[in-house]
């Protein structure tokens, strides 16, 4: 026989059923259920199968602790995988499914594992795949097959449609877990004023007096319970939320939450982050399994899951229960069992034990064998067990259809242990008890190892007096009541006469023999153990199995257990969803985009639009069905025949004001700045520190002490912060602010031969005639009343110039603009156009300027100053930064007319092409005033070395070998002619 | 994570901050020789326990601060400006 429903009692809702499916099958529950309750109420047993083995699995526990009954629930998109049948509230239509079976729960094929069980042992992957003797491809071929079997649950493979949400909250103290202590201290903190936060993993509040049958402070459980949630959910400066987790703990008070909300609600979880003065743990304690032969059939429960389940949602899990303990704690559930009318035996490792237990056990009608253990159980799903003494004699076996065990109690210590604090070692309670910390964290109630109910209430008030204290409040006194609370002491670990597979790590299919196998090859301290038999990892992380498994390895080293060391617990403490963590943030809402003022202009056009950062920029303007290399080519036509317009409002522009802004543009930049005249504009290159090139640009000056500066695009936040660092930390001492002005302006380059008649005709109080305006020069005018600044500098060669306005008459200005160019036979260039100009001219740019390139590298040496120092001035004199043989900028163009190549090929000594090469491709494009591919690279040596040679520009990836012809890097116009014409 | 008091906008989380280095490095002259930039640039001491270091509230006011932490508790027991003038100003 297997669970049903009890005929009374339980915090369920029997007028309100549900219906939901396992596996397909249609099953009633009622509210209040979880998805486990209200399988075991179903009678269904095998609810999984295990990992590794695909052993049949059933409901072990009646909360987080749970290690097997692992399902998933949702199908197609909304599928979720590995999750808790305990902690899963029941909601109608709920659909879930085993995980780790094939063809079906029943019948798995994946089972046949278990016949191969010797080979699966310890270290089974490294020993047989790896290690010396090994040929190394093994792994690599077993690796495909190994890695389709493993794995825990199967993720969907569609978007997540599902919504999430992300919260910030403050508060003076975070309590974690709703139990009596975390009532109390909530209760105790908030009547001293202060702002509480009260987070509970389960949708009820309570913790363990849910499935309470004793009374509490000479009341009835429920009844003081309901007294304290009234109170606290009328207070106003309590937040209380159901359905939380808080998952981690972090530096300075900052705790990770993750709540599930209901269907329907406005998402499907929610992230918080709480920032709490002070944290009161009061997460409880997690009962142990022991450690028997078969302690993983279907029908082997935790003692106090079997009560939880009896007193909570009033549903047994057999009609005759074997409770086998080596503890006090498991009493209570063989008398609440036994009252309910089910045939409770109760077997204990201890051999003395006071009166008092033995009486209540008598009158609650509890068969009680002493010095008695569980050896195995027998059957697929347990419906006997074997029992013996500690050391496997007198073996008898009992009939019965569910098993209970206690084997001793562990403090929820993760939290504590994500914060760095070592646990102590408590010999008397066979526990981890929390460890000393400087932080403002105090474990209250069962995380603290206080068993009795009324003295985690008691430990509760006192850690909420001491919140409320330390936060310079008043609180009533109230001392912490000592750990433990048991009448008589526990007997942990008996290892002694087990039969066949007796599981440490449920979840992880981690046996007795492994543990012991891994101890004797060596691998005995915890972290090796973790990482050679798996044991302690997937979604549970030895929750229920790290302290049995210390046990193992302290008997196999014959060790106090305290000398073994332990692992450290990291977040999060339960699976949080991807989704969760990253809320709204996705798509397009992950990163802002930002536009230029032209941008509605350009699209408006029909300009293809470019993600580059966080900026859309125009990529080309298509004529009819062209592509973009069709339309770039136009463009740059355009640009070298009449006049081409782009939009350039997305570079960097710094304004830099005040008496010295001259002397920190000669500090930063390695040319010279102070001796540049008003008026006129300079190209300057920044290193950094390290003699590295940083970034380049041109900056104007305004006037006797401003200077306009502009950076590339990409670099604008890294110049400006740089800039910012360095007058606040290095030279506090200069007189001069420097201010982020690229929103303020909207800008434009105007290139080709008609750009001066183009700009004159709109800008009438400037003199655009090269004698008044020459190369370089920076003039203020207006056009249609509105005021510009000009600068007469080129990126692509031709002559140009750069115009900005304020960027609300951005768009008046392109408009202006692009009438001009049409009328002249010009036109927009977008940027790849741009960037095929530059690399016509033999600009640098982004790829070049590759945080590895010095001045020299660049072919810009001649830039540096030898008449001031400037940052990056000493350190680029490095001997390995000077050396000849560095990879040098060349100019490139296949050998054969018309033959292309790309960006990323390695260029290697034709014939050689091993290893590294001698260098690589960075910007390639077609050219059409040169009527073939061009592009740009570095090559060891430099044009010293290679200047009319030929290399191999191979690309494997792509799978093109072109022979390229190494010249300078500048193809069009060296002289300057167009630029100054 | 980490909880900055900038002295200007109040307590925040370091995602607002951007981290600047060490703060106990003084960087020679420009004209300074390359060994001396070199101790600055590369050579670190890597101290267990309180240390300070250079934070920009770079989501904020964008001034540069100096942090002292604890590496060890990641506890931060004080901030200030960089500028020693800024100290003065707001004491």
């Amino acid at each position: 026989m297997t669970g049903f429903r009890l005929k009374s009692g339980g915090a369920i809702d029997r007028g309100k059923p549900l219906s939901f499916s396992f596996d397909g099958r249609m099953l009633r529950g009622f509210t209040g259920d979880t998805l486990a309750s209200a399988l075991l109420a179903s009678g269904q047993r095998l609810v999984a199968r295990s990992f590794k083995y695909h052993r049949p699995r059933g409901i072990m526990g009646a909360g987080v602790e749970e290690a097997s009954a692992l399902v998933t629930v949702g199908k197609g998109a909304h599928t979720t995988p590995n999750t808790l049948a305990s902690t899963e509230e029941l909601v109608d239509g709920l659909d879930a499914y085993s995980q780790h079976c094939w063809p079906s729960l029943r019948f798995d094929l994946g089972a046949i594992n278990q016949l191969f069980a010797r080979l699966f042992s310890a270290g089974f992957y490294y020993k047989t795949f790896m290690g010396p003797g090994k040929r190394p491809k093994s792994w690599l071929f077993y690796e495909h097959f190994i890695r389709r079997a493993a794995g825990l649950g199967v993720a969907s493979r569609e978007p997540d449609p599902d919504h999430y949400e992300s919260r910030e909250a403050f508060c003076d103290v975070l309590v974690i877990g709703a139990g009596p202590a975390g009532i109390e201290a909530a209760r105790v903190a908030a009547e001293a004023g202060l702002d509480v936060f009260l987070a509970e993993r389960d949708f009820l509040l309570g913790g363990a007096l849910l499935h309470e049958s004793q009374p509490i402070e000479d009341t009835d459980a429920r009844d003081w319970l309901s007294a304290r949630e009234r109170s606290l959910r009328a207070a106003p400066n309590v937040r209380i939320l159901g359905h939380t987790t808080a998952f981690g703990l972090y530096d300075n008070g900052v705790a990770g939450l993750v709540e599930r909300l209901q269907p329907g609600a406005s998402a499907r979880e929610r992230f918080w982050v709480v920032r709490a003065k002070r944290i009161v743990i009061a997460a409880g304690a997690l009962e142990r399994p022991l450690v028997f032969g078969n302690n993983d059939r279907p029908g082997v429960m935790l003692a106090s899951a079997l009560r939880a389940y009896a007193n909570r949602w009033a549903v047994a899990a057999g009609r005759r229960v074997l409770i086998a303990t080596n503890n006090d704690s498991a009493y209570a559930a063989a008398h609440d069992l036994a009252r309910a009318g089910i045939a409770t035996t109760l077997i204990d490792a201890r051999e003395n034990l006071p009166a008092s237990l033995l009486h209540k056990s008598k009158e609650a009608g509890v068969e009680l064998r002493l010095a008695c253990v569980p050896l195995r159980t027998i059957g697929r799903c347990a419906r006997a067990v074997e029992i013996g003494t500690a050391d496997g004699g007198g073996v008898e076996t009992i009939q019965c259809d569910a098993v209970g065990m206690s084997g001793g109690w562990s403090p929820t210590q993760h939290l504590l242990s994500q914060r760095g604090v070592k646990p102590i070692w408590n010999e008397t309670l066979a526990a981890f008890l929390p460890g000393a910390t400087g932080e403002p964290i105090r474990c209250a109630g069962a995380a603290a190892g206080t068993w009795r109910s009324e003295d985690c209430a008691r430990s509760g008030r006192a850690a909420g007096a001491e919140a409320a204290r330390a936060l310079g409040r008043r609180a009533p006194d109230e001392e912490f009541p000592g750990p433990g609370g048991w009448e008589a002491p526990i007997r942990p670990w008996v290892f002694g006469g087990i039969k066949g597979k007796a599981f440490v790590d449920l979840q992880n299919d981690v046996t007795l023999d492994d543990v012991r196998q891994a101890c004797a090859e060596g691998y005995d301290a915890p972290e090796l153990l973790k990482r050679y038999t798996t044991l302690g990892m997937a979604t549970d992380q030895g929750r229920t199995s790290a302290v049995n498994a210390l046990a193992v390895i302290a008997e196999a080293r014959a060790k106090p257990l305290d000398a073994i060391g332990t692992t450290t617990f990291r977040p999060p403490f339960v699976p949080v969803s991807i989704g969760a963590l990253a809320g709204a943030e996705r798509d397009q809402h992950l990163l802002p985009t930002r536009r230029s003022p032209m941008h509605d202009a350009l699209v408006a056009q029909g300009a293809r639009m470019l993600e580059t950062g966080l900026w859309l920029r125009p990529w080309f303007y298509p004529q009819g069905e062209e592509t973009v290399d069709e339309s770039y080519l136009r463009e740059m036509r355009l640009v070298r025949e009449a006049v081409g317009i782009c939009d350039v409002s997305t570079l960097g522009k710094i304004a830099v004001q005040g008496p010295d802004a001259g002397e920190l543009l000669d500090r930063v930049y390695v040319n010279a700045f102070k001796s540049l005249t008003v008026g006129r504009a300079r190209y300057g290159v920044m290193l950094r520190d390290d003699g590295i090139v940083m970034d380049d640009g041109t900056s104007w000056r305004i006037g006797e002490h401003e200077y306009f500066m502009t950076t590339t695009t990409a670099n604008a936040g890294k110049v400006m912060a740089w800039l910012e660092e360095l007058l606040e930390t290095r030279w506090p001492d200069l007189r001069v602010a420097v201010t982020s002005v690229t929103d303020q302006w909207a800008g434009a380059s105007v290139a080709g031969p008609l750009a001066r008649d183009l700009l004159q005709a709109l800008v009438k109080d400037v003199d655009f005639t090269n004698e008044a305006f020459s190369f370089m020069g920076v003039r203020e005018g207006s056009f249609d009343g509105v005021h510009c600044r000009i600068a007469r500098i080129s990126f692509s060669g031709e002559l140009a110039y750069e115009i900005y306005v304020p960027a609300d008459y951005g768009q008046a200005l392109w408009r202006v603009l692009l009438e001009g160019a049409k009328s002249r036979g010009g036109g927009t260039y977008g940027l790849e156009a741009l960037g095929a100009l530059r690399v016509e001219k033999g600009h640098v740019g982004g790829p070049e300027l590759d945080g590895r390139a010095t001045l020299d590298d660049l072919g810009l040496g001649r830039l540096a100053s030898t008449k001031k120092p400037f940052i990056g001035s000493a350190l680029r004199m490095r001997p390995d930064l000077q050396r000849k043989d560095r990879a040098q900028i060349v100019g490139l163009m296949p050998v054969t007319t018309g033959e292309t190549f790309k960006g990323g090929s390695i260029l290697c000594a034709a014939g050689d092409e091993s290893g590294h090469g001698l260098g690589w491709v960075t910007s390639v494009t077609e050219s059409p005033s040169l009527g073939q591919w061009i592009g740009l690279g570095f090559v060891k040596g430099g044009l010293a070395d290679w200047e009319g040679r030929t290399l191999l520009a191979d690309d494997p990836i792509r799978g093109r070998r072109t022979l390229v012809k190494v010249v300078a890097p500048h193809f069009l116009d060296p002289e300057g002619k167009r630029l100054h014409g | 994570m980490l909880r900055i008091n900038c002295p200007f906008c109040g307590e925040r989380d370091h995602s607002e901050f951007t981290y600047g280095g060490d703060a106990t490095v003084t960087y020679p002259a420009l004209d300074a020789p390359t060994e001396a930039w070199f101790e600055a640039v590369y050579v670190r001491s890597n101290p267990k326990g309180p240390h300070r270091e250079r934070w920009q509230h770079s989501d904020g006011c964008r001034l540069w601060l100096i942090v002292e932490r604890d590496t060890v508790t990641h506890a931060i027991t004080r901030v200030e400006p960089s500028r020693a003038v800024l100290s003065e100003l707001i004491k």
